[in-house]
């Protein structure tokens, strides 16, 4: 099967090793996998934020370089939402037909990590390993917008020597909500704090997502309390193996 | 404006702080946010067990989600059939557009009855005229009869939630505010004890009070028929006592038919309280001749929904039955309570209501208020899909701010401005992150994370830290892998072992 990345801004920029770890995966189960030099954004920090205007030239951006892509895979639920949630709409606005046509037959092609794995290439266990107790957060738009469900518990299951620790909870927002942080960051920290206590109160040694802007958001109160807990993407988790385990690096 | 009505200026919407410093006054208050969350959690379980025996609830929803959304698609004749047939049952119907015209009509029906003093049932849309502060100053005192707006009153409070205004006062500080206003110094903080005062000062109202004040919680355009759900029996006093009701309600709380009720009390109960069925439900149609209020007036109040019921996208606003699921569920709530967002109606549904309310004149902040978590939305017994509300109301905030010169140069314009020019074309975009990481190193300290930012990164940094950036992006690393920088990959060698 070919399919191709789009790793996200952010990923990019701050967290490369969520992208290698996708590589490595993906390739280990046979995927071919190709990366369009030209990707940027996928518009969400603008729509979000209310700078529609924005947004457009990134969502137009968007599509244009993956129309003809046979299958999209994205480590992000809150882009993918972005995508199936506002795309439409924005389409609409800017009154462009030939663009929505072209989005509406490539939506189906574009999953989530998890989804990828599972409804696409069907597949639970991915020969990984990772000897650790994990807590899973569970983001919002992973939850509440592509009702995932319990996909990544599915893929943490098979992974060799983790112990799952489930976040009491562990579906109530982390407080990030990308500009909201700073916009209202007093709010966003109380929050903050609020789901910090609940995660580690499991006891885990990692706490993962399918979203590195949650954990971004973990993370960073992790390091700044001296926590003793890291937090790593799940595609890392599964990039793992006991020949070439995963160094968390955040 | 008169003193009395600057006394409530903490939840006008006109002069409320931004909602990002008035929950300042509450994230350092640990008596206020203990009785929130402790209020918040015994609903949100008593709700969840509920709504889990109900097998058909996905289905109930969408019935109840259709319901609204009819009676919103032809509202206009709705509301004139429900004239009719309440005015051929002896009611009375007037037609408010705004808040000053809604007070007004009420303060002239009690002076047509020489009213000094009316009882009210708890009423939301009540609190969004500021009726109370209005007829005080014109000579008529209104009083709260529902257990927590009674607390409110006497404790010269503002409500916090819309359907439990008191959440935010615990046991031991209604007991201070009954027994210094009702001279019980010996009052106990039982519960019971608490509630026997309470009853004691409403009897003595009911008995003697010939007027009331409602809000509604349905009108059936079918029957002209008014319904109102509650909890403690109070309403039912106001609704059949008084010589005189008059029923203040917003005009899109209309159903179609007589029989949506069978739904519509369904979800309600469930999402408000937790319970099948609220404890009382009072219906009636127009006037019964020696039974109940001879002398019974519905004003319908438009104040700001017409312009919403004119906008495609925002009109599902209107289908809130005010259950406060969405206020239970929010987790910016939950750390704020209800006061922060400086109206009677908060939580979610205030956040997308008030400013439309307000015709887009005050409360931007509010649109804000949220980390578009959606729980909001999942839980929603009418199916308002809260955070795209939301995006429609930030972009309108944006519209009208991006031209002002002050936001030329707020770091949250220029940075998203810039951004999007760096985000249009790859190379600006991969040159940014170069830049970047070469400035970063300013900021990054040994342990190679960033404990510090200037300007609105120093929103961030102020409880949390950030790791440095990394030495090198992604698709420097594909690149790289690749062995031709320069061109653009299409497909990579399958099966390589990860080069890092």
């Amino acid at each position: 099967m070919r399919a191709s990345l789009f790793i996200t801004c952010y990923n990019d920029t701050l967290y490369p090793e969520t992208g290698r770890a996708v590589v490595a995966l993906l390739e280990r189960l046979g995927v071919e996998l190709d990366f369009h030099p030209k990707q940027t954004c996928c518009g969400q920090m603008h729509a979000n934020t209310g700078f529609r205007g924005e947004a457009f030239s990134q969502v137009k951006r968007f599509v244009q370089l993956y129309r003809d892509a046979e299958a999209v895979v994205i480590p992000s639920s809150s882009c993918v939402a972005m995508m199936r949630d506002q795309y439409p709409g924005l389409f609409e606005e800017l009154g462009n037909e030939q663009l929505q046509r072209d989005f509406a037959a490539l939506l189906p092609r574009i999953s989530e990590l998890s989804e990828f794995l599972i409804d696409r290439l069907g597949v639970e266990d991915v020969g990984s390993s990772f000897p650790h107790r994990v807590a899973y957060h569970a983001s919002c738009h992973g939850v509440r917008a592509l009702h995932l469900g319990d996909r990544p518990y599915r893929l943490l299951a098979k992974v060799r020597g983790l112990e799952i620790a489930s976040i009491p909870n562990g579906e109530r927002c982390c407080g990030f909500g990308g500009t909201f942080s700073v916009k209202n960051a007093e709010v966003s920290s109380a929050m903050l704090a609020a789901k910090l206590q609940d995660v580690i109160s499991t006891g885990a040694e990692y706490c993962t997502a399918l979203d590195n802007s949650c954990l971004m958001h973990l993370g960073g109160a992790m390091h700044r309390q001296y926590a003793g807990m890291k937090t790593i993407h799940l595609a890392e988790i599964l990039a793992s193996t006991e020949d070439s385990p995963a160094e968390a690096t955040v | 404006m008169s003193p009395t009505l600057q006394d409530h200026a903490e939840l006008d919407p006109t002069l409320a702080e931004p909602f990002p410093q008035a929950a300042l006054h509450v994230l350092r208050n640990p008596q206020l946010r203990k009785n929130v969350t402790h209020a918040i959690d015994v609903i949100q379980a008593k709700r969840a067990k509920l709504v889990a025996e109900k097998k058909d609830w996905e289905a109930l929803r969408s019935a109840a989600s259709a319901i609204r959304a009819q009676a919103l698609e032809d509202l206009g004749p709705y509301l004139e059939q429900f004239e009719d047939r309440c005015t051929a049952a002896g009611g009375h119907v007037h037609w408010a557009s705004d808040a000053a015209e809604a007070r007004q009509i009420i303060l002239d029906l009690l002076r047509q009855q020489n009213a000094t003093e009316a009882i009210k049932i708890k009423t939301m849309t009540s609190a969004e005229i500021q009726l109370n502060p209005f007829l005080e100053s014109h000579g008529v005192r209104a009083f709260e009869t529902d257990l927590a707006e009674i607390i409110l009153q006497l404790g010269e409070g503002e409500p916090s939630h819309i359907v439990v205004p008191a959440l935010h006062v615990n046991r031991s500080q209604v007991r201070e505010i009954f027994a210094r206003r009702m001279g019980l110094k010996n009052l106990s903080d039982d519960p019971q004890a608490l509630t026997a005062a309470a009853r004691a000062y409403l009897r003595q109202k009911f008995l003697t009070i010939p007027t009331a004040i409602s809000g509604a919680n349905f009108l059936i355009a079918e029957t002209g028929s008014v319904a109102i759900v509650e909890s403690e029996g109070n309403g039912r006093m106001c609704l059949t006592l008084p010589r005189t009701l008059i029923t203040l309600v917003g005009i899109e709380k209309a159903l179609p038919r007589f029989q949506d009720l069978e739904v519509m009390l369904q979800v309600l109960a469930r999402s408000a309280t937790g319970e099948r069925m609220n404890p009382y439900t009072s219906l009636w149609t127009g006037v019964t001749p020696g039974d109940g209020p001879q002398n019974f007036h519905v004003v319908l109040l438009d104040n700001g929904r017409s312009s919403i019921l004119a906008r495609p996208k925002h009109r599902q606003t209107l289908k809130c039955i005010r259950c406060a699921a969405c206020i239970n569920a929010c987790p910016v709530y939950r750390q704020t309570g209800g006061h922060a967002y400086g109206s009677v109606y908060p939580g979610p549904i205030g956040a997308i209501l008030t400013p439309q309310l307000q015709h887009m004149h005050h409360a931007q902040s509010l649109p804000y208020a949220s980390s578009l978590c959606g729980a909001c939305y999942e839980v929603c017994p009418v199916k308002i899909n809260i955070p795209e509300v939301l995006l429609e109301l930030r972009s309108e905030v944006v519209n009208q701010e991006r031209h002002q010169v002050l936001r030329f140069f707020d770091p949250m314009y220029l940075g998203l401005r810039i951004a999007n020019l760096l985000f249009a074309r790859a190379w600006r975009f991969h040159l940014a992150q170069r830049l970047g990481r070469i400035g970063a190193r300013l900021f990054t300290r040994k342990d190679g994370w960033i404990h510090s930012l200037p300007s609105i990164g120093g929103k961030w940094t102020q409880t949390r830290d950030l790791r440095g950036l990394p030495p090198q992006t992604f698709h420097e690393w594909w690149a790289a892998r690749a062995g031709s920088p320069a061109a653009p990959v299409q497909t990579p060698p399958v099966h390589t072992k990860e080069a890092n």
